[in-house]
């Protein structure tokens, strides 16, 4: 159950909360379909109407939900299925293939296989972080393609939109286009690719105005711009937090200017991520990254089966693996755990936890990995468990001596009173660490009796306990289910 | 531009397409549905749902839609209705619903008005004050903003430009300079100045970024201490384009940093911004401004009625309306 044989490679921690409540609100619906003998059509039909409130609420454009449940029902109430000695496994899995589907297979990052320079046009709505986009792709190509990239504002509308690109250059040092004033998009773009081709440059990326799909005017424009400077790759940047009209946003873009990608920007925030439902079932084009955050290397790259495995409650079990394998020092997760099968859990394995949890990105990284386990994560991210309460955690226990951190029993007012002194807390947090720490040795014994008491109890949810950790350092019991 | 080019853009033209010849803006989906779905029909049970998935596609989320078209159907239960009619019932209905949030923005005489602007990332914050004071200046008050997004790239710059657009000065720091210090100066000195309103923008954030919530709750602490009264308003900027996210914005918005009233931009696009309805209804927040455009001029007080016409299809904000 150990991610030991698992091939490390580069993995970055995909920290979104999205789409926690769709997966909360399906997995409703999903268990009393499989806690059902048997199933008939209507039932399936009463089913398939709660997944389309969960979907509509998680903000799904209603053609793409209509068109989604209608493929469902007609392949779930086929007759092997209804028929099948697990009816409600089987609908659960015709969801999970179906919106699979819908998000797409493979990642696909973005295509730099192109005569140089190779010209990248990102366009949008106002306001949907194509800038900030611009400047994460072009660093990311960059440092981890190692090509030269310059980067062009050809947003000659928004206030100082070309000082932002230029800044933004600064911060990741990418290249940008020297601004001249009251320069046309058009000459600009121009300027840009010439530019691109007789200094050298591999790739050449162009941040466009904001623009609304009925915008007549505007989208001609954007239009002569691509026909002007031919994109290898031409990506929506659409707002993850966007509702109905993504269906009209992206399908309009894609009809008149034709697009080779979607951008999701903010992932990162609690939104229920149906845009990125709509945008690829109405375009087919692949969402090829997602921004994660405000910081320029918040980019990650969208593997759309773990999304689908996610919302649908597996999990995001690839990625946790994936982790967790990267991270964890697996000969010390293991005689960790050869420890506590033997039932002792002191206050060093308690910190060596601590300090594995801080690797794998708090407890927020790790919580949204986890199949159900959605509504744990928002009362933890409520409880504001993030790195720098587990430092403070950390700093606590090492101001312990070596026998209070294997015999705790010791630790009477006076030893706390010097601890808290020591690592710069009050007393009170000293206290719940003791008692953090009480209430996972009592878990570990537990677990050890045989007793499975579900990964809510492991974190202690309710008891007012801060993240335990996963026995072992490694992953949480019962958690090969795939 | 041509209308007909106009028609063209949505690209879905379907069965209905003759149906809409007569419509101005063909761009609106609830207003082509409307139109497609119910001439000559009875609003029998069928008419009812397609009414509650019309009112989805304009956001007003499964929960509230399903509750208007409900109310609608069974007061008109099997009665012929025109699209025209049954779009003045919409209208109606969602006006009502609205109508408890159609209180304007009243500047006191605190000298200044302090509105701090809030908001996530992108949603019009900077505009929308740049275009407020415009608003306020031209009706002869004495208008101060101060630049607090001190985060974001060229997000000063962004607001002085407004600044000389609107007329307006605009009191700003280095970047990254500390937003609740710049905010307590700036209250300073557009007291000292004699400043009717002071308009303070602030960094775009997402509500479930807890530190940067904090930070928020921070700048209000601070301009507290200075002016108990103070921010006479909070303004929350809201997105016409976000789904339902926006109750969460409002929820969370409103609990840390106490939004006293919304804007809503966007409005010149598809989206027709009908979370709002839930977000009026559970929040009873009042809606002070929309926005439709980029342009200073873009904006306007907030009218229930005309909100919701334009909801419905029946009208559109935005210059060719
Ligand atoms: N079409 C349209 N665009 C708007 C409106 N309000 C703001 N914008 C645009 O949205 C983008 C983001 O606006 P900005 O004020 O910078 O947002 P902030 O990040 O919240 O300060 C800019 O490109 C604005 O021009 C509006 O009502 N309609
Ligand atoms: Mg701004």
């Amino acid at each position: 159950m150990r991610p030991l044989g698992l091939k490390a490679f580069w993995f970055r921690d995909l920290r979104f909360v999205m789409f926690d409540a769709l997966t909360e609100r399906l997995g409703k619906v999903f268990d009393r379909l499989r806690g059902r003998g048997a199933l008939s059509e209507a039932d399936v039909t009463e089913a398939m109407r709660e997944v389309r409130v969960a979907l509509l609420e998680a903000d799904v454009a209603l053609p793409v939900v209509k068109d989604f449940i209608a493929k469902v029902q007609e392949k779930a109430v086929g007759a092997e299925v209804l028929r099948s000695v697990t009816p409600g496994q089987q609908v659960v899995k015709i969801v999970h293939d179906e919106l699979a589907a819908m998000l797409g297979s493979e990642a696909q990052g973005i295509d730099l296989n192109a005569p140089a320079p190779v010209v990248i046009l990102m366009v949008g709505l106002q306001g949907s972080g194509k800038t900030t986009s611009t400047a994460k792709i072009a660093r990311r190509i960059q440092m981890q393609q190692k090509k030269r990239v310059l980067m062009a504002s050809l947003d000659t509308r928004r206030p100082a939109a070309m000082d932002q690109l230029k800044v933004l250059g600064e911060q990741t040092q990418v290249e940008t286009l020297p601004i001249i004033a009251n320069q046309m998009p058009g000459d600009i773009a121009r300027r840009a690719v010439t530019a691109g081709r007789l200094s050298g440059y591999d790739v050449v990326m162009l941040d466009t105005a904001g623009r609304l799909a009925i915008d007549e005017a505007l989208m001609a424009e954007i239009i002569a711009i691509r026909d002007l400077v031919k994109p290898h790759e031409t990506l929506l940047v659409a707002d993850a937090l966007t509702g109905q009209d993504a269906v009209n946003t992206a399908k309009t873009f894609h009809e008149r200017v034709g697009i080779t990608g979607i951008v999701l920007t903010r992932l990162d925030g609690d939104g229920r991520g149906g845009a990125a439902l709509s945008m690829r079932a109405v375009t087919g084009a692949p969402i090829k990254l997602a921004g994660t955050g405000e910081k320029l290397d918040a980019l990650e790259d969208f593997h759309p089966q773990r999304i689908a495995g996610r919302i649908l409650g597996m999990g995001d079990v690839v990625s946790l693996v994936e982790k967790a394998a990267a991270t964890l020092d697996a000969d010390k997760a293991e005689a960790m755990a050869k420890r506590m099968q033997a039932g002792t859990f002191t206050l060093d394995d308690l910190a060596e936890q601590l300090r594995q949890m801080r690797k794998l990105g708090g407890m927020g990284g790790i919580l949204g990995m986890i199949p159900g386990i959605a509504k744990v994560k928002n009362q933890l991210a409520e409880a504001n468990l993030d790195d720098k309460v587990i430092k403070r955690q950390e700093a606590i226990i090492s101001s312990m001596t070596r026998a209070e951190r294997t015999k705790p029993d010791i630790i009477n007012g006076s030893r706390r009173k010097r601890i808290a002194r020591g690592s710069g807390v009050d007393v009170s947090e000293v206290n719940k660490i003791l008692k953090m720490h009480r209430q996972m040795a009592d878990m570990m014994k537990e677990m050890k009796k045989g007793k499975r008491g579900g990964l809510a109890s492991l974190f202690g949810i309710g008891g007012g306990m801060p993240p335990g950790g996963f026995p072992g350092g490694g992953l949480p019991p019962g958690f090969g289910r795939k | 531009m041509s209308d007909d080019t106009l028609k063209d853009v949505p690209a879905k033209k379907g069965m209905f397409a003759r149906l809409k010849a007569g419509l101005k803006r063909s761009t609106d989906r609830l207003a082509d549905g409307v139109t497609a779905l119910f001439t000559k029909r009875k609003l029998d049970a069928d008419a009812v749902f397609d009414l509650e998935e019309l009112l989805i596609t304009s956001d007003l989320g499964p929960g509230p839609a399903r509750k208007i078209a409900k109310a609608i159907g069974a007061r008109r239960h099997d009665k012929d209705i025109t699209p025209a009619e049954l779009r003045d019932v919409l209208a109606e209905e969602i006006a009502a619903l609205l109508a408890p949030a159609e209180k304007n923005l009243l500047i006191t005489d605190a000298k200044p008005h302090v509105i701090l602007v809030v908001g996530v990332n992108g949603g019009g914050k900077t505009t929308t004050i740049g275009k407020l004071a415009a608003r306020f200046a031209s009706s002869g008050r004495k208008v101060m903003i101060a630049a607090g997004d001190t985060f974001r790239a060229a997000a000063i710059d962004q607001l002085k430009v407004w600044g000389e657009r609107a007329n307006v000065p605009v009191i700003a720091r280095a970047p990254g300079s500390d937003a609740a210090s710049l905010a307590h100066d700036a209250l300073s000195e557009a007291r000292n100045a004699g400043a009717d309103v002071l308009l303070i923008d602030t960094a775009g954030r997402l509500q479930n970024k807890a530190g940067l919530m904090q930070e928020l709750a921070k700048i209000v602490r601070v301009l507290k201490k200075q002016s108990p009264d103070a921010p006479h308003e909070t303004l929350l900027v809201l997105d016409a384009t976000t789904g339902q996210n926006a109750v969460a914005q409002a929820e969370i918005f409103g609990a840390t940093a106490g939004v006293t009233g919304l804007a809503v931009t966007k409005l010149d696009g598809t989206a027709r911004g009908g979370v709002l309805v839930q977000i009026v209804e559970r929040f009873g927040l009042p809606v002070r401004f929309i926005g439709f455009g980029e342009a200073i001029d873009e904006l306007a007080p907030f009218e229930a009625k005309t909100f919701a016409r334009a909801l419905v299809g029946l009208e559109t904000f935005g210059p060719d309306a």
